[in-house]
């Protein structure tokens, strides 16, 4: 099976990691990458903030040029899939906007192109394929899947996760392959990812009651499929523990959702470079390994 | 036909006048042919406006009228009737619409004028080929069908009963009282809710005018107006209601058990059967039951799906028991046909559920509240039973879950309603004043307890009810925070609620026992398939549409079927009971007369040319085309043509304009005086 691949750019640098545990294993699984030709920036974040005419423009090229592949466009970053999806949405929603987006990356794009998220295209593939090459089952562990804002909201176009407000296809991802993904209550609570750089002490408030909740829902760890969630997450646990004056420091792993497949395929931890995290997923991988 | 017309061009103050030269409309009409008096006037609806079309019908010997005006709708009737008083026919006067069709919609008055011209001209020419028509009169039946027996159709029931008119009150459940029955007490008055509608319920039963059918279903509505004739399947209870003395035994003794309908969906809060607590196990019946101890009739209803005898075919105890022999597992459903001649409508609400909607559903449900799958999450129907003395718990507040006394309750005002995002766009009116009765109900129950509010608007419009309101907030102590709840989680056991209070500016994180959301008023939810029985019209939300909002607010499209209640939109009690009485009133004016004048603008088939085609009959909305034979002297079948029944017809004139041979032909709009309409452009 074929798909097209939309690199983006935290694939190539804070989230090199999940773009290595998704090409392992969606290799496994059969799917070959085809990378967009000449992918350009989709303008995450500054883009979009800056102007919708921009953020707009970067995309319709970026679909355009996917389209010439004849195939789904799929992504492991939810901010690109998110810019992605959007311009698909505009069409309908601004078609004059659209217009001037054409105009302005010297494209015609016709919304032919299907835009997907990496966990779209696992939770399509469905759970019998996911176990064909199941090595280790990740037998009892306690995931907490967290899905964040850009794979739910808007539900008119972001749609990966599932239903907006309880989404579950990365539970049932991962109840594919054995393990026991936990019921807890901060699926899509804001992680303050827009406010990484300006308010710190938002981002850890925020961030930190997301991690409480999946620590008092008994979880061993939390999996994201987000670059942004990832990272904030992540290298916020002993600020955040601090901002929410808890008793109990936060040690939670925050993994990537292919890094837990990737272990149940087999594939070794160093490979997937989950060393790579800020807070330690030693004992996991031990766990798991 | 008319030979000599008078023009009557009305300014109506500035409405016509400031846009349209009426002066110059008039001096053109002059010259057309046919026309032999043409006059404008400031204001031709009043007394001296009409008393000059009068003077003129005689003084020019008039054989027809036209009066360009307002829009039909609004004078035709009075210049009718005005030219009838002179001793025309009604029928030759015409109305032709230069306000709403003219004046109101430009700008330029030498267009206008010219416009108005035209209009008024292409009614002379209409009016000149009009023949005097007579007024269809039709029997009409003195008896009302009203359809629900909640408060607005028990009112409309007992006030056509008052007038010694019989009634058929049909409701689908086992017991009359409707919602009101399950309420604890009312605003703004706190008066307990059974007391004051239990002893209309028994006037209901002990009326000899009134005919009352519980556990039945309207079948079939045919004919009109005067002269309906209704089929009503009355629905088995397995207890012959004749033997039955209502003394309980059955129910007492039944082993079977089910969720209470009347409870409001308690009894299905934690699955069925598995009744853990006080409240969800008070909110269970028996498969044989009287839903409340109050209900009208007292004879209970037999549920064969919770049945040992009719699951398992054991049991039978029922019938053991039973001192009078009334139990009867044969019994069927039966038929019944009524003959009536008026309707009133009065089916009443539903609720939203913040649940998960169906997949066809129009609506969204609650997703950040957890779809409402944690039990201490409870809709205000549910509320009032928990707090009601008859309810599951006898009146003694204990949360679902756990049955503890919730010492904090949190209120959600407009769950649903004016929630564009979930699919309802309008406000449901009462929940505002049955929020402010909650927090005092709730206080009342547990005084040291916390009544938490979230709100968007206090609308507390309505006598007595702002001051209502205030003493929720000031004698009863109910926090009142204007924000929404985004989201409610359940940690340990207590319900989380996230929101905001807009008007400090802050965000809030409220622990809470309890949560009573005040979803949105629904109609009921099969009341689309009850429209279309009844031939009456409704709005994108099923609500049933009166035929003017503001002066004709109970009547429907259909003439003969009345509206009272909630079926039309969301309203409280007395506002339900003034609608029932106005219902009433309309069908007791109907009953007032052996015959009923209809409008004789109705069409009508020319057997000679007709060819049978039928494209008529299945054009007619209203079912008013049958076929019929036409035989010979010999009583040989001749043809087979179409035929209107003019008691049916409503004039809508489709059959005119399907008709391919031009044998269908609408009295009064006919294809010569269309015609004539438009050549005159």
């Amino acid at each position: 099976m074929k798909i097209g691949y939309y690199p983006g750019c935290t694939s190539q640098g804070t989230s090199r990691e999940f773009e290595k545990s998704s090409r392992l294993v969606l290799d496994i699984l059969g799917v070959e990458l085809v990378e967009v030709p000449e992918w350009i920036c989709c303008g995450a974040s500054p883009g979009h903030q800056h102007s919708k005419l921009l953020s707009a423009s970067l995309n319709v090229y970026n679909l355009a040029r996917a389209s010439e592949l004849g195939l789904p466009v799929m992504t492991t970053c939810a901010m690109c899939y998110h810019r992605l999806a959007y311009v698909n949405d505009l069409r309908h929603s601004e078609p004059e906007l659209y217009a001037q987006a054409e105009r302005a990356a010297e494209v015609t794009y016709d919304g032919g192109a299907r835009v997907m998220h990496l966990l779209e295209l696992l939770a399509e593939l469905g759970p019998e394929k996911l176990r064909e090459p199941l090595q280790k089952p990740l037998d009892g562990l306690k995931a907490a899947c967290y899905y964040g804002c850009l794979l739910t909201r808007p539900p008119r176009f972001a749609t990966a996760g599932g239903d907006a407000e309880e989404p579950r296809a990365m539970d049932e991802v991962l109840a594919a392959v054995g393990a026991e993904p936990v019921e807890w209550t901060h699926r899509t609570e804001c992680c303050g990812a827009s406010f990484t750089f300006s308010r710190e002490d938002v981002v850890e408030r925020l961030s930190g009651k997301v991690l409480e909740a999946a620590r008092y829902a008994g979880a061993d760890c939390v999996v994201v499929s987000c670059p942004m969630c990832q990272l904030n997450l992540d290298i916020h646990q002993r600020g955040a523990s601090r901002a929410l004056e808890l008793e109990k420091r936060l040690k939670m792993p925050v993994v990537f959702l292919t890094e837990l497949l990737g272990l149940a395929y087999g594939i070794k931890s160093k490979e997937l470079e989950l060393n790579r995290h800020f807070t330690s997923t030693r004992e996991l991988v031990k766990r798991l390994g | 036909m008319a030979k000599r017309i008078g023009v009557f061009v009305c300014h109506c103050g500035k409405n016509i006048g400031d846009t349209v030269d009426c002066a110059a409309v008039a001096e053109a009409l002059r010259k057309v042919p046919g026309v032999v008096h043409s006059i404008d006037y400031r204001f031709v609806c009043s007394a001296p406006g009409q008393q000059l079309i009068a003077e003129a019908v005689a003084e020019h010997d008039l054989d027809g009228v036209v009066v360009g005006a307002c829009s039909p709708h609004m004078h035709e009737r009075t210049f009718r009737s005005t030219v009838e008083d002179a001793g025309l026919n009604p029928y030759m006067l015409e109305v032709a619409n230069i306000r709403e069709h003219c004046s109101w919609v430009h700008h330029d008055r030498d267009l206008a004028t010219l416009k108005a011209v035209e209009l008024v001209r292409m009614m002379v020419e209409k009016t000149l080929r009009n023949r005097p028509l007579e007024r269809i009169r039709v029997p009409m039946t003195k008896r009302a069908l009203v359809i629900g027996g909640g408060i607005a159709g028990i009112q409309a029931a007992l006030d056509i009963a008052a007038a010694d008119r019989e009634v058929i009150l049909l409701e689908r459940s086992p017991s009359i009282g409707g919602h009101m029955s399950q309420l604890s007490e009312t605003f703004p008055t706190l008066d307990c809710s059974q007391c004051i509608l239990t002893p209309r319920m028994v006037e209901v039963a002990k009326h000899p005018r009134i005919t009352l059918l519980t556990w039945s279903e309207l079948e079939k509505l045919e004919g009109y107006i005067g002269n309906f004739t209704t089929t009503i399947r009355k629905r088995t209870r397995y207890v012959d209601a004749e033997k039955c003395t209502g003394c309980g035994l059955c129910q007492e003794k039944c082993p079977g058990r089910m969720p209470n309908p009347f409870e409001a969906g308690l009894g299905d809060l934690d699955g069925p059967w598995k009744s853990v607590g006080d409240v969800v196990r008070g909110a269970h019946t028996k498969a044989i039951n009287v839903p409340f101890p109050q209900a009208v009739p007292s004879t209970p209803v037999l549920h064969p799906e919770y049945c040992l005898k009719f699951q398992k075919g054991t049991c039978g105890v029922c019938a053991k028991v039973c001192p009078t022999d009334a139990i009867d597992y044969e019994q069927q459903d039966e038929l019944l046909e009524f003959e009536v001649g008026a309707v009133v409508v009065a089916t009443g609400y539903d609720l939203y559920s913040i649940g998960r909607q169906p997949e066809d559903s129009p609506y969204e449900g609650y997703g950040e509240y957890g779809y409402g799958a944690d039990p201490d999450i409870i809709d205000s129907l549910q509320f009032e039973r928990l707090v009601s003395s008859s309810g599951p718990t006898n009146g003694i507040l204990k949360r679902p879950s756990d049955d503890r006394e919730p010492r904090t309750v949190a209120f959600l005002q407009c769950i649903g309603s004016r929630c564009p995002e979930k699919g309802l766009e309008y406000c449901s009116k009462i929940c505002c004043m049955y929020t402010a009765k909650h927090t005092m109900l709730y206080k009342h129950a547990v005084h040291d307890g916390r009544a938490v509010v979230f709100y968007m608007d206090v609308r507390a419009g309505g006598k007595r009810y702002d001051e209502f309101h205030r003493r929720a907030v000031e004698q009863d102590d109910a926090l009142y925070l204007r924000g929404r709840v985004s989201r409610i989680y359940r940690r340990d056991d207590k319900l989380i609620l996230q929101g905001a209070d807009t008007l400090s500016g802050e965000r809030l994180e409220v622990p809470v026992d309890l949560v009573v959301t005040a979803t949105a008023m629904l109609p009921q939810a099969d009341s689309r398939e009850l429209a279309q029985t009844l031939g009456v019209s409704y709005d994108r939300y099923g609500f049933y549409v009166e035929a003017h909002p503001k002066l004709r607010p109970v009547e429907t499209n259909t003439a003969g079927i009345h509206l009272a209640g909630a079926c039309q939109g969301p309203m409280d009690i007395p506002e339900a009971v003034a609608q029932g009485s106005a219902a009433a009133a309309k069908a007791l004016a109907l009953f007032a007369f052996d015959e009923l004048e209809r409008e004789p603008v109705v069409a009508s088939i020319n057997e000679v040319s007709c060819i049978g085609c039928w494209d008529c009959l299945n054009a007619c909305p209203y079912e008013a085309i049958t076929r019929k034979d036409l035989h010979d002297r010999r009583g040989e079948l001749l043809s087979r043509v179409a035929e209107v029944n003019p008691g049916l017809c409503q004039g809508c004139g489709l059959c005119s304009a399907v008709c391919r041979s031009n044998s269908a032909q609408l009295a009064g709009f006919n294809d010569l005086q269309l015609h004539a309409e438009l050549q005159a452009l």
